[in-house]
């Protein structure tokens, strides 16, 4: 690590995309996070096409998570973050937003797989139930949707009103992405959400994502620069609070235009 | 090479201090355990004493209504009916638990998830120190202050259920509130994001997330609560008038074991039936002090299941 905090450059390649071309689902603007008085995000300027998979790579502390975090704003009562967040042309960093509304359309799936102390089938109708959905058949047909798009249905079907905390480490993750996906978000945001699984879970839920990218933005904060490269359309690589590089994930993995980045994914520091 | 071998079978000073250490605080354990037993040894031989030596029907001691050890009831039998002190025990302990619930769980949530940071600076330290004001101080406050707003808003004599139920409300109201303040921190951090995430309002959160995930605690800490209100005694001795009547509305004057407990024990002879009639109270109060920390073991050890897979 003391390599890259020494190595001073101001190197830096930022695709910005062309809107005439690009739907562009989500986009920051010169936003800043703090911790108290230390700044967590300096410079983390990024446009996320619609219907795409961006990453955000780099090493621990990069900021890329607390970035993520920051996008629903799940950083409220713990940061301080300056600047715009653009979505359909609102700035949903600002106080006049509904937060709980808004969080409707721009879901969070975490590192650490958390579903509720309840069944299956309460944990993907919680939000409905929150929303005043009442009707049996309605939810039903939620739920089923909901498990199938994130391909646990045929596992779950018949145990819908066991215990979610019976279920292993990788299916609670696919139900996380279930219940995220229940109440149609626009966009999806996931941190690290295979870090604390095994390869074969990690593979399911890779195919999942790739699957739900034909109805979903995604942007994904992963540790796994394969996994990166297997999924994503586009990416974004951080270090020490800043955007370094973003560009087509292609470009990025076999021709880095910065040196750092070209450090981090041959692996010399990270 | 011998010599390692030597010094490995060798038994060193570590092992030696070690093994003092472990018999140390291994006596300790049983001369509590010794001690306990013998607690219950003693109050179990005096409270049965009652009922195999002065051959008083256990029925007719627990369905009673009339207490006056000594003497003859109307019905020609000794008047050692504990049923009004029982009846007392049981009715101030719940509700004072029933008013303590909604305040303390309001408290809790307050100091946990609406102002983690007033909560932990300014009301837990105020809680804290509630939880150490000796119980005379607030049964003479209750007679002070209690007593007379009971007489002047319920009418009576001021002294009752109603007066001991205020008192004793006050009396467990920190106990519940930081136990279940200790319940809801313990809910894992990722319960609430997740349902924040999911665009859940805060209110929404915690009423469907947090408290639901916290309710083994915080029985936890209500029968908590009960168990300590169930076995005080000088303040509610101070202000529930100590009549030995079946209680007929909350604000005549009633009893309860322990107030009877208190006021009874210095005057009578060891050995004869007032004396043994009062340990057989005593042995009431233990057995639902029993009660009430098995039911406390039984609720944590089932919430541990619930929130484990």
């Amino acid at each position: 690590m003391a390599d890259n905090t020494s190595m001073t450059t101001d190197q830096r390649n930022i695709m910005k995309f062309d809107p005439k071309a690009h739907e562009i689902a989500l986009s920051t603007e010169d936003l800043h996070v703090f911790y108290g008085k230390s700044e967590a995000i300096s410079e983390g300027d990024l446009q996320f096409e619609r219907y795409k998979i961006s990453a955000l790579i780099g090493p621990s502390g990069s900021g890329k998570s607390t970035y993520l975090r920051s996008l629903n704003r799940m950083n409220d009562r713990i940061a301080t973050v300056n600047g715009k967040i653009m979505y359909r042309g609102l700035d949903i960093n600002s106080n006049d937003i509904d937060v709980y509304e808004m969080r409707r359309h721009i879901g969070m799936v975490f590192q650490r797989p958390n579903p509720f102390a309840k069944s299956i089938y309460e944990n993907i109708a919680f939000a409905l139930r929150q929303r005043g959905m009442n009707n049996k058949q309605e939810l039903d047909e939620i739920v089923e949707r909901s498990l199938r798009q994130a391909a646990m249905w045929d596992q779950v079907k018949d145990d819908l009103n066991k215990s979610a905390l019976a279920l292993s480490g990788g299916q609670q993750q696919r139900l996380c992405i279930a219940r995220a996906i229940a109440i149609k978000p626009d966009i999806l945001l996931l941190d690290e959400p295979a870090s604390a699984l095994d390869p074969v879970s990690t593979s399911q839920i890779e195919d999942t994502l790739l699957e739900l990218k034909q109805n979903y933005t995604i942007i994904i904060v992963t540790h796994n620069m394969q996994q990166a490269s297997r999924i994503s359309d586009y990416t974004a690589f951080f270090n020490l609070g800043k955007v370094l590089e973003y560009a087509e994930t292609g470009d990025i993995f076999t021709n880095p235009k910065v040196d750092l980045t070209n450090d981090y994914i041959s692996g010399n520091f990270g | 090479m011998d010599k390692i071998r030597a010094s490995l079978l060798k038994k060193s000073v570590a092992t030696k201090i070690e093994r003092r250490g472990k018999i140390l605080s291994l006596s300790c354990l049983a001369l509590i355990i010794v001690v306990v037993f013998l607690i219950f040894y003693f109050v179990a031989s005096r409270g049965l004493a009652t009922f195999f030596e002065n051959h008083i029907n256990l029925w007719q001691f627990l369905s009673g209504t009339q207490w006056n050890p000594g003497t003859t009831g109307t019905n020609g039998q000794p008047a050692v009916g504990a049923l009004p002190m029982i009846v007392g025990s049981f009715l101030i302990t719940i509700l004072s638990a029933l008013i303590a619930t909604p305040f303390a769980i309001g408290t809790a949530v307050f100091m946990t998830e609406i102002s983690p940071k007033r909560g932990a600076q300014i009301l837990r330290p105020v809680t804290e120190l509630l939880v150490g004001i000796p119980s005379v101080v607030y049964g003479f406050i209750g007679l002070q202050v209690v007593v007379p707003f009971v007489r002047n808003t319920f009418g009576g004599s001021g002294y009752g259920i109603l007066s001991g139920t205020f008192v004793l409300f006050v009396m467990i109201l920190p106990t519940v509130t930081s136990m279940s303040a200790d319940a809801l921190n313990a809910v894992p951090r990722y319960y609430r994001e997740a349902s924040l995430a999911l665009g859940a309002t805060r209110w929404q959160t915690i009423y469907k997330v947090v408290l639901r995930a916290a309710i083994p605690g915080m029985l936890t800490a209500i029968v908590f609560g009960m168990a300590r209100a169930f076995g005080e005694a000088l303040a509610v001795q101070m202000v529930i008038g100590n009549a030995t009547l079946l209680p007929q509305n909350l604000v005549s004057p009633a009893s309860t074991l322990t107030s009877i407990l208190t006021m009874g024990i210095g005057n009578t002879v060891m050995g004869s039936l007032q004396n043994n009639a009062l340990w057989s109270l005593a042995m009431i109060l233990l057995l639902m002090s029993l009660v009430f920390n098995l039911v406390i073991r039984y609720i944590g050890r089932k919430g541990k299941l619930n929130n484990e897979r």
